[in-house]
């Protein structure tokens, strides 16, 4: 069953590799493109449904205003034109997922055209950034779901009988088409990977899906062609469907290289085909031939009214658009003084836009960082809740940090005061009050345990007195547990070294 | 036979609001002369005489507990078989829906039982409005009351004839491209298709969305006027719909003044190739309105002579991609679900056992014009001509204040006449087809009888869009003036169907 392949290396060197993609994302509106049917996911099947999205004779569609501003503002995130006036399509064809035997969708008048996403990508020169050209991003509805029930694959052959489950049928979908992606020849896999999981990353950004490739709210086809030299025309191109990892996105453009590379190679040709992607054995499989291109019918959908967003909205849309996620993981970066593979640790503990608000209100980068990555996601963790979930205040850090400053808690004391607040104990000074959080700032009881330190072990005396400092860390130690954590370490060590006659 | 069928919508009205008659009296006179007579005319599919009782029996309870009631409150009417009624059955005058019961009301239907309207059933027509004579029905042609060998027009031949064999006052049809209104003219009647997006196209089974619309039919311009206030609005649920306030039909049909107004007759589709008799009435209709006050001119709309074309491409493209749905998946006729058929088989086979030969034929034809390579030639085009035909209508109105033509070339064909020859069929829509093209409202009223045959003969008015109070107002002043001539309703010349 498995396909000759080619190395990789060895395909590249011989060929160059054009990539194109199609993401579809579901729009995590309340409701359907066209009906006010619920798109909550997981529902037991045909409960989300309506004589509109079920298709039934007579019913008509009425378009979701949210779906139209979350095209504009994903077509406002990826550079793209939006179209002044434009209309939604028919594309007729019969399959039992879909309700009314077409997909209203759009056609030759996308709502956004002609954008472009930046991604960057390791090379063997340094990062490189790509530009990845974006044909279009045009709204759509979902069709619904069919499981085939028997037979040994799931698919439809061989199955007993099939299922439809109508409550997918009508999710707002935006389709999003990238230009050819040429010149990025080795590196191709990567800049594929690198595109869908910026793109991913954006779309999450503007809150428009929660992108859950898992789920299929993010799908991709791959569609890959080589061809001898950069200078050649294109070359027909196999389409890679519901490619729904990023990891599996890479792999796909690999793998495919390799497969249409050994098939060249021999002398036979690719045929335009669809292709089934299969994420346990990473091959892809022949589907169905495309050779005979269906013919979709296309014409304007004659139930919808066209769509001609106001400019005045548009611009504000785009006034109010976030920030490029990569972009602002290097403004922040750059601000706070940090690497990138801390940005990268902060963004993946998804404490990101905490550690911005809480420096927004004054806490210095560094110990944002500090509480949000370490004690409070252990808390967090601890309590099996989300680290937005926590009930504590940006202004209880910067309160927690200034007693620190000012010597009056100690990082052991602080963690205490930041669980009294969660404990929900009240404010920071009154859990400090309350459960009486302070250094000991009095000197008498922290030379008594100095003392007491130093008689237990003698020794360290004079340790510490040939030159041996690091041996006061277990002065430090006894004096802060005899202290309960409420001793200042740096006035002990200062204290011990008093005492001894030593200076650091 | 009780007097109360002969009376007007809103003779009833005033009736029923004194209480001198009861809502049950009158669903059962209409009910009772349906018996008497469907089945010699067989304007309904359906008849819900459980159900329009019922309703009727709550109407008069509402009256008794001293309810204030709309208007038209225990009114009878027949609803065309195209407009879904939730747990009634609609069958678009197809196999392919035998025995389908919606799960819901169409918006239309709504607002009649909001307005206490009792729907005595749903009526016949051609296959998915497919027709200009209603002998494409599934189930067996409507006949014509004033001649039973026959048509009463199509595709809303049984919303005229149960007008006009008085087994109903009020009844809704739907008017693609002449639907309301060839139907009205050969039976003697009067029906108005309004503006498109005038009246909610929700719940109306969809032959070609561009050109669809809903649209009273009555036996006076102003019951037919008091209809069109009921079904006329807009709809959230309708993309399409004017969100703009409903035209003053009720006064301007009530006004009925035509002095002043300058009236085009459309030269293209007003006399060659029509019937003697249709032109000579015609001709007597214009004098009439010049004697009114009128100013009557000729108007020339150049680009006519393709509507019929461009009609038949835009209708079979939007027809055969609406009907797609008609798959035996989720509703309706399903054939070859036997366990031996794969899913496309069990969709071709109910496909073609539950669609008529002239549903096929515009399927066929649609599917062929929207195809790659030839949807500039075909569709783009008769778009094109779509467009030219509006600028003719918006010519004609920088000049007149209505457009008037006879609204069918001839009078009621014999049945089966036309039936092997679809071209001189869809001539039969020649002079209404402009105005679905162009979104319209246009209505059409009986101005008497043709001399050689005997049969009515009715006459055009076509408006501006969302102009549809001009309709009832010119409508208005031509019936008085007939009445006047003739001294009796046209119909009480019709045939009595009872003992026939």
């Amino acid at each position: 069953m498995a396909e000759k392949v080619m190395p990789f290396e060895k395909a590249i060197e011989h060929f160059d590799p054009v990539i194109g993609l199609e993401v579809h994302v579901e729009l995590g509106t309340k409701t359907k493109m066209f009906c006010g049917c619920s798109t909550e996911f997981g529902a037991p099947p045909n409960t989300h449904v309506c004589p509109v999205c079920l298709g039934l004779p007579g019913a008509l569609p009425a378009l979701n205003e949210i779906g139209v501003e979350s095209a504009i503002r994903i077509g406002l995130a990826l550079n793209c034109q939006i179209a002044s006036w434009c209309r939604f399509a028919r594309k007729n064809y019969f399959y039992p997922d879909m309700p009314k035997n077409f997909q209203t969708s759009q056609y030759d008048e996308p709502i956004c055209f002609d954008g472009y996403l930046d991604v960057d990508v390791d090379t063997d020169e340094g990062r490189q950034t790509f530009r990845i050209g974006i044909e279009r991003a045009h709204m759509e509805e979902d069709t619904g779901k069919n499981s085939h029930v028997g037979g040994a694959t799931g698919r439809i052959h061989g199955a007993d009988y099939s299922l439809v489950d109508y409550n997918r049928a009508g999710i707002p979908l935006i389709e999003i088409v990238t230009k050819p992606i040429e010149g990025a020849g080795k590196y191709a896999p990567e800049v594929a990977k690198a595109y869908v999981t910026a793109l991913r990353d954006i779309l999450r950004n503007l809150g428009v899906s929660d992108v859950k490739m898992e789920q299929g709210s993010l799908r991709c086809d791959v569609n890959l062609s080589l061809r001898p030299t950069s200078e050649s025309p294109f070359g027909t191109r196999s389409e890679t469907k519901n490619v729904n990892s990023l990891r599996s996105v890479e792999r796909a453009v690999r793998y495919e290289i390799t497969r249409q590379a050994a098939r060249l190679t021999d002398g036979e040709r690719i045929i335009q085909e669809t292709r089934h992607w299969h994420e346990d054995t990473g091959v892809t499989t022949s589907g169905r031939s495309k050779e005979q291109a269906e013919d979709y019918r296309y014409f304007p959908e004659p139930d919808l009214v066209p769509i001609a967003p106001d400019p005045a909205w548009v611009e504000k849309l785009r006034s109010e658009l976030p920030e490029n996620p990569a972009v602002r993981r290097a403004r922040l970066a750059e601000q706070w003084g940090i690497s990138e593979f801390d940005m990268q640790t902060l963004v993946n503990s998804g404490a990101l836009d905490l550690v911005e608000d809480s420096i927004a209100v004054g806490v210095e980068p560094a110990a944002a960082r500090k509480w949000w990555t370490g004690e409070l996601a252990r808390l967090a963790n601890e309590k099996e809740i989300e680290l937005t979930a926590l009930s504590i205040k940006h202004t209880d850090l910067l309160e927690i940090e200034q007693l620190i400053s000012a010597g009056a808690l100690n990082d052991k004391l602080a963690r205490q005061a930041i669980e009294g607040v969660l404990a929900g104990e009240g404010s920071v000074a009154q859990v400090v009050e309350s459960r009486g959080l302070a250094v000991v700032s009095d000197d008498g009881p922290l030379l008594a345990a100095i003392d007491e330190a130093l008689a237990a072990d003698p020794s360290i005396v004079e340790k510490i007195q040939s030159g041996k400092l690091q041996a006061a860390g277990a002065v430090v130690g006894a004096v802060m547990k005899a202290t309960r954590g409420q001793a200042d370490a740096a006035r002990v060590r200062e204290l011990l070294f008093e005492r001894l006659g030593v200076s650091e | 036979m009780s007097e109360l069928i002969t009376k007007s919508a809103a003779e009833l009205s005033s009736l029923l609001g004194t209480g001198e008659v009861s809502a049950v009296e009158v669903a059962t006179a209409h009910l009772d002369r349906i018996e008497q007579v469907d089945s010699q005319v067989h304007a309904f599919l359906h008849v819900n005489r459980d159900g329009a009782l019922a309703d009727a029996a709550r109407i008069d309870e509402q009256r008794a507990g001293g309810e204030q009631l709309p208007l038209l409150a225990g009114v009878p009417l027949g609803l065309k078989d195209i407009l879904a009624t939730k747990g009634v059955p609609t069958t678009c005058g197809s196999k392919i829906l035998e025995g389908w019961k919606p799960p819901y009301d169409a918006t239309v239907v709504k607002k009649l039982r909001e307005a206490g309207i009792v729907v005595l059933g749903k009526t016949n027509m051609d296959e998915f409005a497919m027709g200009s004579s209603t002998e494409h029905s599934a189930y067996g042609p409507t006949k014509n009351p004033w001649d039973l060998t026959r048509i009463p027009g199509g595709s809303g031949g049984g919303s005229s004839a149960c007008l006009a064999a008085f087994e109903a006052p009020l009844a809704i049809g739907t008017d693609t491209g002449g639907s309301i209104r060839q139907p009205a003219a050969v039976t003697g009647t009067v029906g108005v298709k309004p503006t498109y997006g005038g009246v909610s196209r929700y719940g109306v089974v969809a032959l070609a969305s561009s050109l669809d619309q809903v649209g009273p039919c009555a036996r006076t311009v102003l019951d037919t006027a008091l209809l069109h206030s009921v079904i006329a609005g807009h709809d959230v649920m309708d993309s399409t719909s004017i969100d703009a306030p409903v035209p003053a039909v009720v006064e301007s049909a009530k006004r009925g003044d035509v002095k002043g107004m300058t009236i085009g007759v459309v030269k293209e589709i007003s006399g060659e190739g029509f019937q003697a008799g249709v032109k000579q009435r015609f001709d007597e209709a214009v004098a009439i309105l010049e004697s009114l006050g009128a100013n009557v001119v000729e108007v020339s709309c150049p680009n006519f002579p393709y509507a019929l074309a461009a009609y038949y491409l835009i209708l079979p493209s939007e027809c055969s991609s609406n009907l797609a749905k008609f798959d035996g998946i989720r509703f309706g006729l399903r054939v070859g679900d036997d366990g031996n058929h794969s899913v496309e088989q069990v969709m071709s086979m109910t496909r073609a056992a539950g669609f008529g030969d002239e549903v096929i034929r515009r399927i066929v034809l649609g599917t062929y014009a929207l195809s790659a390579g030839y949807y500039d030639a075909y569709y783009g085009q008769a778009q094109k001509v779509r467009t030219l035909i509006a600028r003719d209508f918006a010519a004609a109105f920088e000049k007149v204040d209505v457009l008037i033509s006879p609204t069918a070339p001839t009078t009621a064909f014999k049945i089966g006449e036309k039936l092997d020859d679809p071209l001189a069929m869809y001539l039969n829509d020649v002079a209404t087809i402009p105005l679905n093209l162009a979104g319209l409202p246009g209505m059409s009223l009986p101005i008497g009888l043709a001399t050689e045959d005997s049969l009515p003969v009715g006459l055009q008015i076509m408006a501006p869009a969302m102009a549809d109070d001009r309709l009832y107002n010119v409508g208005a002043a031509l019936e008085r003036a007939l009445l006047e001539q003739w001294g009796a309703p046209l119909l009480s010349k019709a045939p009595q169907l009872v003992g026939a």
